[in-house]
């Protein structure tokens, strides 16, 4: 071995603690970006798998009554590769030792067996057999939630009538990857059920014999969807038929892309952070340590090595302390990435996961991190090279200091002499201050980032659970009623207030802008469910017009006074143009909303309602439940408290799981940066602090005068910090938003105490250990060399 | 001079660097009175600098006492020597070891603000002649000044003793003698003891008494009956 390599061995042994430290900082960044990317990529990966093996649809649309012979036609549409038809009914379920009011999507198998379309995993048991009406498949984490296994039974009210039903099979589909139930915003699997029954049952049940009131389309690649879309509507027009839609507004397929996408934001916004913020780290850090380095090199060329030769060394020091990091960082990230598309994986329940591999992601951080280690090095070894071997052998000359102000005002009368020597050094090396304390300030960042995510969802909950609505129920019927049906439900027990909703599906444009939305007519006075504006005040409907969400309004382009063409997509399926009168500050999905009787006005029809928001008296629950179960017209009951239950536990599981991966990497991030910079402090002074110490100045004021500026620049980076962490996370609130699902940036004061708390904990860790080397100091050696 | 600052008997001292054994000191008895001036001549590895470090507190015997007045310094722990330096203890080095990011007036002020009843930082620098520079940063000193500084510092807190490694050996003679100048003026104004290792054997003549080494061994010792001022110095 080349004696230079065995020098950079023994460099390595010596700087160990260092060096592992570099090291854990490009770890820290590699990881991130391999975990976040590569859970992404697989699950992406996944879902199209799944979509294809399963033969997930493109086009979907609901129609009242359609007869069997219309499939025919509907195939003969260009474009269209495959027809599945089917009955699709939702209906009330009565579950034994389940009080609350369940929900069933009902969907038909044909009697051959497997469907066209949205085919079934089967996770246990078997489809139904022909002819066998009570037998049916659920999904599978409606059976989980109520531990049901083959064999198990339930009731149901299809069509008025009760039914007992047993389950033979549990199953997956692609089409309810996410199941929501009417009026609710998170699935909640206890309440929601999808049941696959024999198409024969059902269509006995609804009445519906060579009928259909589903049908889903398989496109051929390349097909246009949107004239598909227009001539289904034409098709099932004159059936009852409600305007078909893509894969784009199917429910399910929304929510998980929404998901994926925050995803796909997520790992396109906080590694690259990571990245960046390590590889600045590296280069701040290694290009101290080579500078400390600069006697040896002097040395070297006084020896007669080459400056190439003396570049090269070190280039290789800075590389191994690099590669390691990349090792690390590699195994870590792809060992949280499958970590993470497990998590992902359970929580979508995908029948299988694909994993990929990302070289070109190991390439790419590891390329990023070495240019930037290498960059640093070569910065120091620039200046040193440069000296004459004579002088770069001699520490580096006293550096000139120059008072702040005139010497008549000399801060050092004022302050105590330690202090003196932290202001100087840090007026002397202001651009190496100013990094420090910018380094330490990512540092902080990047923690505000990985934490903010808690006090956001905080504010989602607040403003939609108790601000917007309010209600304790929210009860959907099968179909339109008039209302009279508002004076029934008041009658029920335990109901305190009633508020009727109708709700129409629309289209609403502007400009070349389009989209497909839900527009709900309220009572004008409402006070369950309330319209909150953009200030967070609540906001009283206008008479005429519609309110839009803040989100829709942005994607339209358009403001309040703008006027909007509306598709009504029910009743007459008039087109309107309307003004819009408010934005509407709310967090899921974008709607529009409407004074009940204006929204009837328009659709020419006499005021209807599709839904009720209900106050309830907690102490009569139970009888209004089983009330609810006689009623055959409800479609079901959501419930505010089981929804934000549920929306509590999904979003826990994931945040938390994602925030604390995401704080431990930023936590090591910046326990690098503050211990390499405390360790190289001390490099740096050792022969001042050394002197001090034979003054008669004890260990502890010794480290005082160490770590006065590691605690001044670190708590002078905090605010910087805070500020740094706030625009990063406003940048990832605003790379997030989407049409599903979007959220107010609240940072709570507690993420900036608990990001700031952990960059001090590193502070103090790095003291300790740098305490231990101070109390190390030779005061002899240093004495007995020249400055 | 009839009382005893430094009593050393059967001083020892044995450095173990890897396997080789280095006996720096070995067996060395002396005496220091109050208010000398001692000069210490002898060559490298002789044993002088071992002697002053441990009798600064700064390092400790392998063997033997050593006693500062009636207090026996070995068997101090750390604290208690630091505790002992900062009170009665001066040192001076070949190489200043002044602060650079301190002017002349702050690197003084920084001994006096942990001592117990020290000498104004600007009263310090008038006995070494250095008053109208204390403004000036280290930078913009030359050695012979920074020297200066050094020693302003060393006696601001008016110590007991001061020691001196080699103060001269970086200098040229004629701000050498500037040097030896502001010792002898701080040892007559103030009544220091002082204590000066030395190479250069012309400074042996400023001395009360001059001690040769040899081996980890003082191998004579010379009393000069008159101190010859520093200004009749040359070398």
């Amino acid at each position: 071995m080349r004696v230079l390599d065995l020098k950079l061995v023994r460099d390595l042994k010596r700087l160990w603690a260092q060096a592992l430290a570099i090291a854990f900082v490009v770890a820290g960044g590699v990881a991130t970006l391999v975990l976040a990317v590569g859970s992404a990529r697989s699950l992406d990966e996944t879902r199209t798998a799944y979509y294809e093996r399963y033969r997930f649809a493109d086009v979907f649309a609901a129609v009242k009554r359609a007869p069997e012979t219309l499939v025919g036609r509907i195939a003969e549409i260009p474009g269209v590769a495959a027809v599945d038809a089917r009955i699709a009914k939702l209906a009330l379920l009565d579950i034994p030792n389940f009080r609350q009011p369940a929900t069933g999507q009902f969907i038909s198998l044909p009697e051959s067996g497997e469907p066209l379309l949205n085919r079934l995993y089967m996770r246990v048991g078997r489809m139904p057999e022909p002819g066998r009406a009570e037998e049916v498949v659920v999904n599978e984490t409606f059976a989980k939630a109520h531990a049901f296994a083959p064999g198990s039974r339930f009731s149901a009210i299809l069509n008025g009538r009760k039914r007992e039903l047993t389950v033979v099979g549990i199953a997956l589909s692609p089409e309810f990857i996410y199941a929501i139930g009417p009026g609710d915003i998170m699935p909640d699997d206890r309440r929601f059920a999808i049941v696959w029954m024999s198409e024969k049952a059902l269509a006995n049940a609804y009445d519906l014999d060579g009928a259909f009131s589903s049908v889903n389309i398989k496109l051929l690649r390349d097909a246009p969807e949107r004239e598909v879309i227009q001539r289904l509507d034409a098709l099932l027009d004159r059936y009852g038929g409600q305007a078909a839609y893509g894969r784009k507004d199917q429910t399910s397929h929304a929510w998980l892309d929404h998901e994926l996408d925050m995803l796909n934001n997520m790992s396109r916004t906080l590694p690259p952070i990571f990245l960046l913020v390590a590889a600045f780290l590296v280069n701040l850090t290694l290009s101290r340590l080579v500078a400390l380095e600069r006697e040896q090199i002097g040395l070297l060329k006084a020896l007669g090595y080459r400056t190439v030769a003396i570049a090269a060394h070190y280039i290789k020091f800075v590389v191994v302390l690099v590669a390691i990091g990349i090792v690390i960082g590699g195994a870590a990230g792809t060992w949280l990435g499958m970590y993470f598309t497990r998590l992902f994986g359970d929580f979508f329940h995908f029948p299988f996961l694909v994993f990929i591999q990302n070289a070109d992601l190991y390439v790419l951080a590891a390329a990023l991190s070495l240019a930037a280690a290498i960059v640093g090095a070569v910065h120091a070894l620039r200046d040193v090279v440069t000296l004459p071997p004579a002088v770069a052998m001699q520490p580096a000359s006293p550096p000139r200091f120059r008072h702040i102000l005139p010497s008549r005002f000399s801060i050092g009368r004022l302050l105590t002499q330690p202090a003196v020597m932290m202001l100087r050094g840090i007026a002397h090396h202001p651009v190496r201050a100013g990094f420090t304390l910018l380094g330490m300030a990512l540092a902080t960042a990047i923690l505000v980032v990985s934490l903010f995510t808690r006090g956001t969802m905080e504010n989602l909950i607040d403003v939609t659970y108790f601000m917007a609505d309010r209600q304790d129920a929210t009860v959907s019927f099968t179909e339109r009623r008039p209302q009279a049906v508002v004076n029934q439900m008041a009658g029920l027990p335990g109901v305190l207030t009633v508020e009727p909703y109708r709700e129409v599906p629309a289209r609403i444009r502007h400009g070349s802008v389009e989209r497909r939305i839900r527009i709900s007519g309220r009572p004008r006075d409402a006070d369950l469910s309330r319209i909150i504006d953009v200030n967070l005040h609540p906001v009283a409907l206008p008479e005429s017009g519609l309110a839009i969400s803040d989100m829709l309004a942005r994607i339209l382009g358009a403001e309040v006074g703008d006027f909007v063409e509306i598709d009504l997509l029910e009743g007459q399926h008039r087109t309107v143009t309307l003004p819009i009168t408010a934005r509407v500050e709310d967090y899921f999905g974008i709607k529009g909303m409407m004074d009940a009787e204006a929204l009837a006005r328009v659709m020419r029809e006499a005021p209807a309602v599709n839904s009720v928001h209900l106050a309830i008296d907690a102490s009569m629950l139970d009888a209004l439940y089983d009330a609810i179960k006689r009623m055959p017209a409800v479609s079901g009951m959501a419930l505010q408290r089981a929804s934000l239950a549920s929306f509590r536990e999904a979003v826990a599981l994931l945040i938390t799981a994602m925030g604390s991966i995401y704080t431990g990497l930023a936590a090591i991030i910046a326990f690098g940066v503050i211990y390499n910079n405390a360790r190289i402090s001390l490099s740096e002074r050792a022969r001042e602090l050394a002197s001090l110490r034979v003054l008669g100045f004890t260990r502890g004021e010794v480290l005082r005068i160490l770590l006065l500026e590691l605690t001044l620049l670190t708590l002078l980076a905090q605010p910087p910090g805070w500020a740094i962490g706030y625009g990063l996370a406003w940048v990832m609130k605003t790379n997030l938003a989407g049409e599903l699902m979007r959220v107010r940036l609240v940072v709570e004061h507690f993420t900036y105490v608990l990001a700031s708390a952990i960059v001090i904990g590193a502070a103090v860790f790095s003291a300790l250990v740098v305490r231990q080397r101070v109390n190390r100091l030779d005061l002899v050696a240093v004495l007995k060399t020249r400055d | 001079m009839n009382q005893r600052v430094f009593t050393a008997r059967g001083l020892t001292k044995t450095y173990v660097s890897g396997e080789v054994e280095v006996r720096a000191l070995r067996g060395l008895d002396l005496e220091i009175w109050a208010g000398e001036v001692v000069v210490l001549l002898g060559p490298s590895g002789s044993g002088k600098s071992t002697l002053l470090n441990i009798m600064g507190g700064l390092d400790h015997p392998s063997s033997g006492r050593l006693f500062f007045k009636d207090t026996e310094l070995t068997g101090f722990n750390d604290r208690a020597l630091t505790a002992y330096r900062r009170r009665y203890v001066g040192f001076v080095f070949q190489f200043y070891n002044l602060i650079p990011s301190l002017t002349a007036y702050e690197n003084v002020a920084l001994v006096t603000e942990i001592a117990e009843r020290p000498m104004r930082p600007d009263e310090a620098l008038a006995v070494v002649g250095l008053e109208a520079r204390m403004d000036h940063f280290p930078s913009q000193l030359s050695g012979g000044e920074q020297q200066r500084v050094a020693i302003a510092r060393a006696i601001a807190k008016r110590p007991e003793v001061l020691l001196c490694d080699e103060p001269t050996g970086a200098l040229d003679s004629k701000t050498g003698i500037l040097v030896i100048e502001a010792l002898l003026n701080v040892n007559s104004q103030l009544g220091t003891t002082t204590l000066i290792i030395t190479h250069n054997a012309s400074i042996q003549d400023v001395a009360d008494r001059v001690l040769f080494f040899a081996d980890g061994q003082i191998s004579r010792i010379r009393k000069n009956e008159t101190r010859r001022p520093a200004a009749e110095l040359s070398w």
